[in-house]
């Protein structure tokens, strides 16, 4: 009982903290930079979203982000690019150009990210069929072969994604509506779009009867085996609803910077810093999950503009990774923590622990 | 000598068994046959340094029973503190007998092992114990082990910066080998060292409580408390025996490839695990089978792949290994 009645310190501090970033960086680099932050910080809660049904619900622990993020980001880029164009010496042999085969109303851009997740889909479901039937970390291991795999994959095949030169002509979405000055804003609306599509979706398949499953599954799988469920089956489905998610993301990505190389999607800034978000934000909660991703990318950025070693990224990186222990041991559940109960239906009776 | 180790193994001399080594032989002789024979040393040298952190992490596996992500970033300290003391504290030394080294690199090596065994025992009773005692599941640990991965990484880079170093060295002549093979001589060291650390953890493991101790308890943890084993103290042997063999294998590895940079013990992290899955989770031996055989395929794959594509090649071994016998090489069924 005593939960209740403290004060949410953690909330509130992480609350403030969002709050006074948000102003520093509104007041240091205008609203471009307060843009630039939230589109970011939105593509980044995709992530949290994805790796959220993987670890927050199912336990599953992939460590190998940065493969899916790059599956997704390249497979939407060449998708729209235009074909190599011989005059600019590209090394990559395709170019889907949906942009403007599928032009009318700019159709192309949620085709690319659904084939984008679907990529995802199918790699996380080759994965997940060798390692999911094992001993649960075997899946960490192999999720981090595949993330180095696809990074050597597009570095060294030139004739895929044009080696480290990367991809550099990724068509803007309705870049026609508004000015290129004005684009930032716009972008935001779609990444804030997907992302409300992404967590309602999410919210509505966890609270269902397939979500409680994979629950059980991460408190106790032999149980749930026991009550009759397949639980490689369960574990598998999530893996591959977890990646599609990222993959989203990835392509999300691919068309706000609108260029993508190898090195783009290095351990830390597209695996690590997501699970800080995570974490931090408290896994198991998808509006924890999302919280996660403004407040880390928050400090992130945010810390850029401090004195003196405060803004060394390398002191940074360190943080990322204190982060990530700091709140296993002593808050497990994050800022948010999830709420526990059985069904939404279901009140938790009066005075029992929440 | 030879029953003790068929002891070891979890192998029987069945006639299967003995028909399978003899293809495995024969298989081997054939690949020997068309390989270049310098790709194999090279291998065989790599393995080796593979071998010292993929026996300490899969030590760790078996009997802390989580994947120690960290582990490949107790190697990187390995060299990174051999490099300040060999830099900053000797006495500047290059050239010692045959090596390309100095004498001060022996004056150091088992400083730095001290220091990394200290910094794992510290990070256990910090952080390993705790979770421990709240027995949270095992994936859940491994993940914190994936952020004290992250915090030591970033130390290296803020200490020392992103770039590549170099020990002291002064150029020496290759050995000369029948086949055409060169090696340097500073592998002399490597495989020397290699050998005496293997033989010396092999008759710790075989003849000392401690070691029976630690083989007992990662067969089965609550057996072995139950027949009095301080699991405990099982468990600081067991770091420090890990991270004294990453501290080494961190600092061959800086001799191997003549250089130190800070993401070098993570990027050996596939190859690790890959060796400790090919040979059995939790057992030393196979690790050390596993790790050759990594080490080879790697270097021999560049005879027909190209070397852009090494670090896969642990990768596809490993996903080969868990499509075809997930219990590794020298597993059993429990």
């Amino acid at each position: 009982m005593r939960a209740k009645i403290r004060p949410d310190w953690a909330s509130i501090g992480a609350l403030t903290l969002v709050l006074g970033l948000a102003l520093y960086l509104f007041l240091h680099g205008g609203a471009g930079g307060l843009t630039d932050y939230a589109i970011f910080a939105g593509i980044y809660a995709v992530f949290t979203l994805g790796l959220n049904v993987h670890w927050g619900f199912t336990g599953l622990f992939n460590i190998g982000i940065a493969g899916f993020f790059a599956l997704g980001a390249y497979t939407a880029a060449l998708l729209t690019t235009p074909p190599p164009d011989p005059l600019m010496f590209e090394d990559f042999k395709f170019g889907g150009d949906l942009a403007v085969r599928l032009g009318h109303l700019d159709l192309w851009f949620p085709v690319a990210l659904l084939a984008a997740g679907a990529i995802c889909g199918l790699v996380a479901l080759f994965l997940g069929f060798i390692t999911l039937r094992l001993r649960e970390d075997y899946l960490a291991i192999a999720t981090l072969g595949i993330a180095e795999s696809v990074r050597l994959l597009f570095l060294n095949e030139r004739w895929l994604g044009n080696g480290s030169k990367g991809l550099y002509r990724i068509p803007k979405f309705l870049g026609d509506l508004v000015s290129p000055e004005n684009y930032d804003y716009l972008y935001l609306v779609v990444v804030v779009v997907v992302l409300v599509i992404l967590y309602i979706a999410v919210e509505r398949v966890i609270k269902s009867p397939w979500g409680r499953v994979l629950k059980a599954i991460r408190e106790d799988e032999v149980t749930t085996a026991a009550s009759g469920k397949n639980v490689f089956s369960f574990k598998l489905q999530s893996f591959i609803l977890g990646a599609f998610i990222m993959g989203i993301g990835g392509a999300l990505y691919a068309h706000n910077v609108r260029f993508v190389d190898p090195s783009t999607f290095d351990p830390l800034l597209a695996t690590f810093i997501i699970w800080a978000m995570l974490m931090l934000g408290g896994s198991g909660n998808n509006m924890g999950a999302i919280l996660g991703a403004f407040v880390v990318w928050g400090i992130w950025t945010g810390t850029q503009h401090l004195p003196g070693f405060l803004s060394d990224p390398n002191f940074r990186f360190v943080m990322v990774g204190l982060l990530i222990v700091g709140v296993i041991l002593l808050r497990p559940g994050g800022i948010l923590g999830e709420r526990r109960r059985v069904s939404g239906q279901i009140e938790p009776p009066r005075g029992a622990a929440p | 000598m030879l029953e003790q180790i068929t002891h070891c193994l979890p192998l029987r001399l069945t006639a299967r068994n003995v028909v399978l080594a003899g293809l495995l032989v024969l298989l081997v002789l054939a690949l020997l046959s068309v390989v270049k024979m310098e790709l194999v040393v090279n291998g065989l040298f790599l393995g080796a340094i593979l071998a010292l952190g993929a026996i300490g992490l899969t030590l760790v596996y078996g009997i802390l029973k989580f994947a120690h992500i960290a582990h490949g970033d107790f190697m990187t300290w390995g060299a990174y503190i051999v490099f300040f003391l060999l830099g900053s504290v000797l006495p500047h030394s290059t050239g010692f007998g045959p090596f390309t080294f100095g004498y001060s690199l022996f004056i150091a090596l088992p400083l730095t092992m001290m220091a990394v065994v200290a910094t794992a025992i510290i990070l256990d009773k910090a952080i390993y114990q705790r979770l421990r005692r709240r027995a949270v599941n095992t994936v859940v640990i491994a993940m914190t082990s994936l952020g004290v991965a992250i915090a030591l990484r970033g130390l290296v880079q803020v200490i020392w910066g992103g770039g590549t170093e170099q020990y002291p060295r002064l150029s020496k002549p290759f050995y000369q080998l029948p086949m055409g093979v060169k090696i340097p001589p500073d592998w002399i060291f490597i495989g020397a060292l290699t050998l005496i650390l293997v033989l010396a953890l092999y008759q710790f493991l075989t003849r000392t409580k401690m070691g029976k101790a630690m083989r007992a308890t990662s067969d089965n943890l609550e057996l072995a408390r139950v027949s009095g084993i301080n699991t405990e103290r099982v468990v600081w042997w067991t770091w420090a025996i890990g991270a004294a063999l990453a501290a080494t294998a961190g600092v061959l590895l800086a001799v191997f490839q003549a250089q130190l940079f800070p993401v070098m013990g993570w990027k050996i992290l596939i190859p690790l695990f890959a060796a400790v899955i090919l040979g059995s989770i939790g057992n030393p031996y196979g690790a050390l089978a596993g790790a050759l055989i990594i080490g080879v395929a790697a270097e021999v794959s560049t005879q027909w792949i190209t070397p852009a594509y090494k670090p896969a090649i642990a990768f596809a071994i490993m996903i080969v290994t868990l499509l075809l016998r997930p219990r590794g090489l020298f597993g059993v069924r429990d």
